[in-house]
């Protein structure tokens, strides 16, 4: 148990490691990065497989207990991100293979990744609020580098607004830290978990709790904290994106969850109704922004905001159901985003742009192409009977069942405007021939982990069955906290 | 620069800084010191002679490029954690044993020390990487 819970985040070091020894050699990065991640995948499986089986696992490291040592503890939910890392780190790096520049792989883009992905794999596994920060920097750090590695002009100018309010939210963070440890003098958080509820300070814990929410928010980029991802994503290379976007503001929200259904449990109603209005304007606002744009990287940046706000929702209603339908939301988000870069690189490569305006012709030149966006395209915009539509119908169910009407009818509105969204992309890039006449090129590699990610989506669509009952077993573990406590602080050796 | 006591002082005192890095490292455990401060100190004194001959020779006499060196202790530092597990211990748990020295003493090494050594190497490497950088861009 102890190895399952350390390999996520040892094999994507080691590969780094490795990698830097191997720093001459571009090749042979390229390949340690693809098997890195493969393995990196593999172990997540196994460790998913244990918690699967036996509940919730805990390690200690250097066998020093908590609430003061270094705890990892991996629930459902947990492995279940670490998987989906995985995942998304392999077809990133399988993507990258046909699509990254030399110049960005002579100066680190492959160790690079993996760090980022240790990041997100130790901010999925730690069960420390500090060890959270510090993976949060971990990750941050390497998406500092990513996001302005290359220097062009359009993305050091992404990179300093990305930069900037990421500083801003750590900055936020680490003062809440200081704040909930004045408090209940620890951060582990199950012990937090327990002296919080001793304590009663409702004024205190509602702040401590806005400042999660803040600092946490503006990572998930909700609404009004937004406004850095649509101006950072669409300058960086695919491959990044596609992997900021599938998984950097997803760690942001499973932060969320973590913190508001582990740490605050009770006594922070004014949280709760701040979390309603926020998932509502996050939804609107984020589609609306889609309308209005024509370069495809930036309607679908705004369509991460949108979908972020459908998350929110399941954690503000906290009702077994809403928080089921935020953890299959989260997968098939992961899935869907992710595909939906990777398929805009491949459009830019055999259009020769990101805008629509100067694309075209794909559908004639490239069926095959065209089909596999559409199966991401309609699944974000949630029909039946793609893996989108049973995250909103969930989503819907459960809002109608706690009488949140105006919830509701936001959902579904913003859902038809991300179908118009997805039909503009569909009807400028696929449907209407080329402006200058041009034959779109064929993209060869960049198909392979399209139809991956395009297949995984139609398998959750039709399998909903298992993956349903999975995120509804995942949010009865995150609604009895006092099972992931028990694991954390008594665990033997 | 070109400086003959520098260079002639350099060569002394390299040999003697880099014996006082390893020695702060070593002494880290229980006492300041430690590989970061070692490395530092390695650092300084390989940039120091950077100063008096020049920057190829530093690169040459590194053998490795300096971010190898760099993975090379992260790959390390890793391993480091890895003899805890043996026997069912969680990862990082420190594993220990006593050289029996013949004057009687005891010298305890464990996997602590591989951690410190490793970070010290990652130090030296990072170190080096950002200062011969930056130092080749100014001879241009």
């Amino acid at each position: 148990m102890n190895l399952l819970l350390v390999a996520p985040i040892l094999l994507p070091l080691l590969t780094a490691a490795l990698c830097l020894l191997a720093w001459k050699s571009v090749r042979v990065q390229r390949w340690l990065g693809v098997a890195g991640s493969a393995a990196l995948l593999a172990s997540a499986l196994a460790l998913f497989a244990e918690v699967h089986v036996r509940g919730i696992a805990v390690s200690h490291a250097g066998e020093w207990a908590a609430p003061f040592g270094i705890t990892l503890a991996a629930d459902l939910l947990g492995a279940l991100m670490v998987v989906l890392g995985g995942i998304v780190g392999l077809m990133v790096s399988v993507y990258s293979l046909g699509s990254i520049d030399e110049g960005r792989e002579r100066f680190g883009f492959h160790p690079l990744v993996q760090i980022l992905l240790m990041g997100v794999c130790g901010a999925f596994l730690t069960g420390d609020l500090f060890n959270l920060y510090v993976w949060f920097e971990v990750l941050l750090m390497a998406s500092f580098v990513l996001t302005a590695l290359g220097g062009e002009r359009a993305q050091m100018e992404g990179a300093i607004k990305y930069v900037t309010l990421n500083l801003v939210s750590s900055a936020i963070f680490l003062a809440a830290l200081g704040l909930l440890y004045g408090l209940t003098h620890s951060l582990n958080m199950a012990d937090v978990s327990l002296r919080l509820a001793r304590l009663n300070y409702p004024a205190l814990e509602n702040l401590l709790a806005v400042l999660f929410f803040i600092a946490f928010g503006i990572k998930a980029a909700v609404f009004p904290l937004f406004f850095w991802l649509p101006a950072s994503y669409h300058t960086m290379p695919v491959s990044v994106s596609a992997l900021f976007a599938g998984l950097l503001t997803k760690v942001g929200v499973y932060a969320l969850i973590r913190v508001f259904t582990l740490v605050f449990r009770d006594d922070v109603e004014f949280v709760k109704e701040l979390m309603l209005v926020v998932a509502c304007l996050t939804m609107a606002v984020g589609v609306l922004g889609a309308v209005a744009q024509m370069e495809m990287r930036r309607i679908l940046s705004f369509h991460i905001v949108s979908q972020i706000g459908y998350m929110i929702i399941g954690l503000a209603l906290m009702t077994p159901l809403a928080l089921a339908g935020t953890v299959f939301y989260l997968a098939h988000h992961i899935i869907v985003k992710t595909n939906l870069f990777l398929v805009s690189g491949a459009v830019a490569r055999a259009t020769g742009s990101f805008e629509l305006k100067k694309s075209g012709g794909l559908y004639a030149a490239q069926p095959g192409l065209a089909l596999l966006f559409l199966v991401p395209a309609l699944s974000l915009a949630g029909i039946p009977p793609l893996s989108g539509f049973w995250g909103k119908y969930i989503l819907v169910k459960a809002g109608l069942e706690s009488g949140q009407v105006v919830l509701v009818v936001v959902a579904l509105a913003v859902s038809v405007f991300t179908m118009i969204s997805m039909m503009k992309i569909w009807s400028e890039a696929f449907w209407k021939p080329h402006p200058l006449g041009l034959t779109p090129a064929p993209v060869g590699l960049l198909n392979g982990p399209i139809a991956a990610m395009a297949a995984m989506t139609l398998l959750i669509g039709f399998g909903v069955e298992p993956v349903m009952q999975l995120a509804e077993r995942s949010a009865q573990q995150l609604l009895d906290p006092q099972s992931y406590i028990t694991a954390v602080l008594e665990a033997r050796r | 620069m070109n400086s003959l006591i520098l260079r002639t002082t350099t060569g002394f005192l390299l040999s003697l800084l880099m014996l006082f890095s390893v020695y702060l490292m070593l002494r880290g455990h229980n006492a300041p010191g430690g590989g970061f401060i070692g490395g530092l100190t390695a650092t300084a004194a390989l940039t120091l002679y950077a100063f008096a001959f020049d920057v190829a020779t530093v690169r040459k006499m590194l053998r490795l490029d300096p971010l190898s060196i760099a993975g090379l202790g992260l790959a390390l530092a890793l391993c480091s954690g890895l003899p805890g597990m043996v026997g069912g211990d969680a990862y990082l748990t420190s594993r220990w044993a006593v050289l029996l020295l013949p004057d009687g003493a005891e010298i305890h090494l464990g996997t602590p020390l591989l951690f410190d050594f490793g970070v010290y190497l990652v130090v030296i490497g990072v170190g080096c990487a950002v200062l011969l950088t930056m130092a080749e861009e100014r001879g241009e």
